[in-house]
């Protein structure tokens, strides 16, 4: 009741003289206006920068098999034979943290288009999945190839630009065919431009394959080789009968081990490995949950006790995703700094009228006390109204927050993103400012003298 | 007892090193429902008195018991209650809240009162006593769109909306005209006699003063001719 009445008090006060109330409010408006639309416009920006860092892998997450030694000599990251497709499969389902993944088989060899030929930097064996987890799915030219082809192990491939202009003198290759260790693989889409990544590796200088096709036509073997990217070590010959149609050609480098060192080391028997899951988390954020999801599933299938050290390793891309959150971090302490000096401004003119509307009603004070308001009474009606007026005024300056970001975004094509978090700080803000700037005011009318304000002219 | 017990109230301004007494040992019983004119020429010390007596100023000596309270042990906040409950105050100027209509004028002094009543309870309150006075079409105006007789009779039902038992009115005629003077008067002395409200008029003029039972001279701070106590018999 006591609220209710003090409350319609500080309207009723307010609402005397309306021009004043708007103008005094305009601070408070702009200053809250200014918040949510640099707010809503700064997250847009974040949102669009989180974008392109995607783009570049900022949220890519690499799983890696482990090392393994061969008569103490170790073979470096990869050579374990412990990923599989259908890790990846499990990934996918398993991890809410992922988006997408893509299992990667890795070769590198010529390839060859009529008389010219090119060794391209990346030939990998994926699945459609791989250009999500890039996102690179919009191609060029062509269309990218499907699951189907994957289990049909289809002989069919897309390319990147620099191989365009290598192999084809930028003539479209969409439906010519190009042999990689005499297997002919169909063109059937053209990736767009990516450029060079962050280490200066050509990205353009790519072809994609169903992984199955390079796999078993044209690397020609599965277990034996742990990384395709490497030389091939001498058990090729064994196991994969894939191999014998489709001949292994490369030479022999290591010596071969002996009967004893293949016993020491066996060979776990699978259907396939690969040599990477290559996969993408839902958010920058959520990459330290996605490695730990990862890190479990993989464990539990590879059925690791625990004390085993894992027999894979995820890497995330570190530097980039720092890079990316001290940007966003920057941008959003930027526009902090500069709502919170417009809210100041605001404040002060809150502060500045009130003392004004103090003075000129020093009569009304005076009446007020001598028909019985206690101090505290005519503290609490200034504040009211001080706080009163900033939220009008923080209530305005959402809309008017809310309106220019939607103009901003409809006529700059700026990209925007409603922050509710501004509107509730934006409401709370407004509310603090009334209460800090309105005190001294109300503290000044309620330390009034009741006779001297009775006979202030 | 008394409703006003005053008893050698001394009030001293001090202003740098000057000592200003303004009041020099005033006595004064003031029964319940009299009706007492406190008459002066300007600088005679009735206003400090009204002020001592309308508990917004504490005398320098002296006892001063309103309906039984000692004022002078009272905190500000004690003060300011009981001028809400036991005081209502007519001023020379009205004194009513401009772009406010009658209605809420004559509210404003049970916004701070303690005792819970619905706001309809308020309302009816507010505009009886606006009736009272002869108001009831006026309900909605706002002071400048009354008379200033009818902007005095507002701020009478306003003091009068907390049941005081003090009315003070401190030259509630000076800015009037005579004949809304005249009326005025008999709407205190109404007051006076069919509510039983103690009422004391602060004035210069012997025309007001006439109006009232008792009239108390003061001049030079001091209550001039002794009539300090009520007449017996006098006292309702």
């Amino acid at each position: 009741m006591r609220f209710y009445i003090t409350m319609k008090t500080a309207l009723g006060a307010l609402r005397r003289n309306v021009m004043r109330t708007l103008l005094t409010t305009l601070g408070i408006v702009i200053g809250v206006a200014a918040v949510i639309s640099m707010m809503e416009i700064g997250n847009g920006t974040t949102i669009a920068i989180q974008r392109t860092m995607a783009s570049i892998g900022a949220n890519t997450l690499v799983i890696v098999p482990g090392a393994v030694s061969i008569s103490g000599v170790n073979q470096g990251s990869g050579s374990k034979i412990t990923l599989t497709p259908q890790d990846a499969d499990a990934i996918s389902k398993e991890c809410p943290a992922i988006r997408s993944v893509a299992p990667i088989v890795r070769a590198r060899t010529q390839i060859v288009f009529g008389n010219r030929n090119w060794v391209p930097t990346y030939i990998y064996g994926t699945t459609p999945s791989f250009l999500q987890v890039r996102e690179w799915t919009d191609l060029d030219k062509g269309e990218a190839f499907t699951e189907h082809d994957v289990r049909n192990s289809s002989k069919v491939c897309i390319i990147g630009k620099t191989i365009v202009s290598e192999l084809f003198d930028d003539q479209s290759p969409i439906g010519k065919e190009v042999r990689i260790r005499n297997v002919a693989f169909k063109v059937i889409g053209v990736l767009h431009r990516k450029g060079a990544n962050v280490m200066g590796m050509d990205q353009d200088d790519i072809l994609l394959a169903p992984w199955t096709t390079i796999k078993y036509r044209v690397v020609a073997s599965s277990l034996a080789n742990a990384n395709q990217s490497t030389t091939n070590t001498a058990n090729s010959t064994e196991v994969n009968t894939l191999s014998q149609i489709y001949p292994n050609i490369q030479q022999n480098l290591y010596p071969v081990p002996s009967d004893t060192e293949q016993a020491d080391s066996p060979k776990p028997i699978r259907f396939a490995n690969v040599d990477q899951i290559l996969t993408a988390a839902q958010s920058g954020g959520q990459i330290p949950s996605a490695i730990e999801q990862i890190t479990m599933l993989l464990r539990e299938r590879h059925h690791l006790r625990a004390t085993d050290v894992n027999d894979f390793n995820v890497r995330d891309m570190t530097e980039i995703a720092k890079a990316m959150s001290s940007t966003t971090e920057l941008i959003t302490k930027l526009l902090l700094c500069v709502a919170m000096i417009s809210l100041v401004v605001g404040g002060v003119g809150i502060m500045n009228i009130m003392l004004v509307s103090v003075t000129e009603r020093t009569r009304e004070i005076g009446l007020r006390m001598a028909v019985g308001a206690e101090p505290g009474d005519i503290l609490r009606q200034f504040l009211t109204e001080a706080v009163v007026l900033c939220l009008l005024g923080g209530t305005l300056g959402i809309v008017l927050g809310r309106g220019s970001s939607y103009i901003v975004s409809a006529l700059l094509h700026w990209p925007t993103a409603v922050s509710v978090g501004a509107i509730v700080a934006a409401v709370v803000v407004s509310a603090s400012v009334g209460v800090i700037f309105g005190f001294y005011p109300a503290w000044k009318a309620s330390r009034l003298d009741p006779i001297e304000a009775l006979r202030y002219e | 007892m008394d409703l006003i017990e005053l008893r050698d109230i001394h009030k001293t301004y001090y202003l740098g090193e000057v000592d200003l007494p303004v009041l020099k040992g005033v006595s004064l019983n003031v029964a319940r429902g009299e009706l007492v004119a406190l008459m002066g020429v300007s600088g005679s010390g009735k206003s400090t008195l009204m002020n001592i007596l309308g508990c917004l100023d504490h005398a320098t000596l002296g006892e001063y018991w309103l309906d039984g309270h000692e004022i002078a042990r009272l905190t500000a906040r004690e003060s300011a209650r009981l001028r809400n409950r036991t005081i209502g105050f007519v001023f020379q100027s009205f004194n009513l809240l401009p772009r406010t209509t009658a209605l809420e004028n004559v509210l404003m002094p049970l916004t701070y009162t303690k005792e819970n009543l619905s706001e309809h309870q308020m309302k009816q309150r507010a505009s009886n006593l606006l009736q009272k006075v002869g108001l009831a079409d006026r309900i909605d105006h706002q002071p400048s769109q009354l008379s200033g007789g009818e902007q005095q009779r507002v701020a009478i039902a306003r003091s009068l909306v907390n049941q005081p038992r003090l009315l003070l009115a401190d030259e509630p005629t000076g800015n009037l005209d005579s004949r809304t003077s005249e009326e005025l008067l008999q709407m205190f002395q109404q007051i006076n006699s069919a509510d039983g409200i103690t009422i004391i008029l602060v004035t210069h003029d012997p025309g007001v003063a006439k109006h009232a039972q008792r009239v108390i001279h003061i001049k030079d701070g001091l209550i001039e001719n002794g009539t300090g106590q009520p007449k017996p018999g006098d006292a309702a």
